[in-house]
């Protein structure tokens, strides 16, 4: 069974590398070049509903002192033309947006001035959606490589092999910040922040630390309190703590009213959790998901009643007001690597490594970039930055 | 009731409320706890009508009845499934809406988030070495990297390196930090302004 297993990763392996390598080696459509002096197609990659009109600043097409380019439309049948927009003949390219599509429709493209002009037509065209977006072969390839590094990285962790994951200082405050609410027989506050919903991966890894801290909280008995903004967030949290309650054999003292909803108005969130820890005095808040500008209000006001203070985010400006209020900061990635850290388990564990490669991969990424660049090719940084 | 009369009601009513928000600057009283409450109770209200004006009106009472598009039960049959949870021995269905909403939102977000926050960076990132921008990017994005590579001791020439990205780090959050001091002091100036100002007409 096992070695069927391996056979599978294997071939996964090299089927993703094969996916990766034709992806380099055959060109996106995006940078397929329009050949015609003028012409209209349906506009690539997108939902449909839009033509892409195109021309060159040729001579022959478009008198050298005329700049300005009026664009008519009507569908094909139709006898009447539709003024659609005034345009300069420098932009090459009109996007029309409000095209139906299976509509067949042509394009006429007057440019003239008070002395001379000219006219020509295109189409017709008809517009579609597409399914796939080729603006973002990109983001393919990098989900690809992602799962390739994952499953290299889970045939190494079936072999037995383990992983070394280095201290972490916020993670190992936990233990203490809990600890610590025991002993002075106080609560422990957990709260995700107001800025992300249940489909933010901040929010998940929040989650995985909360089953951590919920699992605690049950061992030494001590209340835990967890208001959100997000009543999904708030159902969540309700099934991750009672879990851990239950693992722990202490489901008699999970109490459902500690997690609750407050409002999803920010201030008002703000209000409430602020209200809550200075009514309750916790000894230890727990400040970790994503947080907007509520961060500071609710780490000064945890400070403020002496409670130990563990906050992690991603939210980048907020980081610094959590640095100077908070005891330990978990600083964006530290929060994504907590559950592998906390719970030791040799699956998350993996999942540590696999993001470690990848940092490896954009290092070096980085630096061809940054040589390619300074050779004056832009190819890479191009390629990745497409949209 | 004349304009004027709810205008003074207005501002008199936002004048009595951010003074009992300000309370909490000196301990948290009862009276902080009234406005605290109100918000709440009142923004509660709020997003309730916003989801019914937004969401259950548009998009499944009009939907279902006027434009008979009967697929939208499906999502609406789902969306129920959230409030078994109120009845212990059916309380698991309300697991599927859950385990949708996470894998079809971590389905979406994901790329999304490959896409601005590394791909975009990393374009961003790749800078000429000719220039002391692009030596200093380079060195600043890689060190701060390697800071959380975390499969490896930070000791020896790695641990000097990330020392390095940590530096970068710091600056960060101390223009981050400035940067941000500065606008909410502005939002205090703008409160105060509303209070001297326009309420008890104070300064001009």
């Amino acid at each position: 069974m096992k070695g069927e297993g391996t056979n599978i990763f294997q071939r996964w392996v090299i089927v993703s590398c094969l996916i990766l390598v034709s992806f380099f080696i055959f060109p996106s459509p995006l940078y397929a070049e329009a050949q015609a002096d003028c012409g209209a197609h349906d506009t690539p990659s997108d939902g449909g509903g839009s033509i892409t009109i195109f021309w060159s600043d040729s001579a022959d097409l478009i008198p050298a002192h005329v700049d300005t380019l009026t664009v008519y439309r009507r569908a094909v049948g139709d006898s009447d033309w539709d003024r659609l927009a005034e345009t300069t003949t420098r932009e090459k390219l009109f996007l029309d947006n409000n095209t139906i599509d299976g509509i067949a429709y042509e394009y006429r493209l007057e440019a003239k001035d008070s002395v001379s002009g000219t006219q020509f037509r295109v189409g017709s065209v008809t517009s579609s959606p597409q399914w796939f977006n080729a603006n973002r072969t990109v983001v393919l390839v990098g989900v690809l490589a992602c799962l390739a590094v994952l499953a290299g990285v889970m045939y190494i962790q079936r072999s037995g092999k383990s992983f070394y994951v280095r201290p972490i200082r916020g993670l190992e405050a936990v233990d203490e910040a809990v600890g610590r609410a025991t002993e002075m027989g106080k609560s422990v506050l957990f709260t995700p922040g107001w800025g992300g919903d249940i489909q933010r991966p901040t929010t998940i890894a929040a989650l995985n630390i909360l089953r951590y801290v919920a699992t605690k909280t049950a061992e030494y008995r001590c209340d835990l309190y967890f208001p959100t903004h997000d009543p999904v967030i708030m159902a969540a949290a309700e099934e991750v703590i009672h879990e851990a309650y239950i693992e722990q054999g202490q489901a008699d003292i999970y109490n459902a009213d500690n997690v609750f909803y407050t409002t999803s108005s920010q201030l008002g969130y703000a209000a409430a959790v602020d209200g809550l820890i200075t009514r309750y005095k916790p000894a230890a808040v727990f400040l970790l998901g994503t947080f907007e500008g509520e961060a500071l209000i609710l780490a000064e006001t945890g400070n403020s009643v002496g409670a130990m203070q563990v906050a992690g985010t991603d939210s980048t400006i907020q980081l610094s007001f959590f640095m100077v209020a908070c005891d330990y900061t978990l600083i964006g990635e530290e929060l994504f690597a907590a559950s592998g850290y906390l719970t030791k388990d040799s699956k998350i564990l993996a999942s540590v490594k696999v993001q470690d490669y990848l940092k490896v991969i954009i290092v070096t990424l980085l630096v061809v970039g940054a040589i390619m660049a300074t050779f004056g090719s832009s190819v890479l940084s191009d390629w990745l930055g497409q949209t | 009731m004349e304009k004027e009369t709810l205008m003074e009601i207005g501002t008199f009513t936002a004048l009595v409320l951010t003074l009992l928000i300000f309370s909490f600057l000196y301990k948290e009283n009862p009276f902080y706890r009234f406005a605290e409450y109100l918000l709440v109770g009142i923004s509660v209200g709020y997003y309730l009508v916003i989801i019914c004006r937004n969401t259950i009106y548009p998009l499944v009472i009009d939907k279902l009845f006027v434009q008979g598009e009967l697929l939208v039960l499906v999502p609406t049959a789902l969306g129920c499934l959230m409030f078994v949870r109120l009845k212990k021995k059916w309380a698991y269905l309300s697991r599927l809406p859950l385990a949708l909403m996470i894998g079809f939102g971590a389905g979406i977000s994901i790329p999304a988030m490959l896409q601005a926050r590394i791909l975009k960076q990393m374009s961003a990132s790749m800078q000429s070495l000719l220039t002391v921008n692009g030596v200093v990017i380079l060195i600043g994005v890689t060190s701060t990297i390697a800071y959380f590579y975390f499969s490896k001791r930070q000791e020896g020439m790695f641990g000097r390196f990330t020392q390095l990205g940590t530096y970068f780090l710091m600056v960060f959050f101390g223009a981050t930090f400035g940067y941000t001091v500065m606008s909410r002091i502005s939002l205090l100036i703008g409160r105060l302004e509303f209070v001297l100002r326009d309420a008890f007409g104070i300064i001009s």
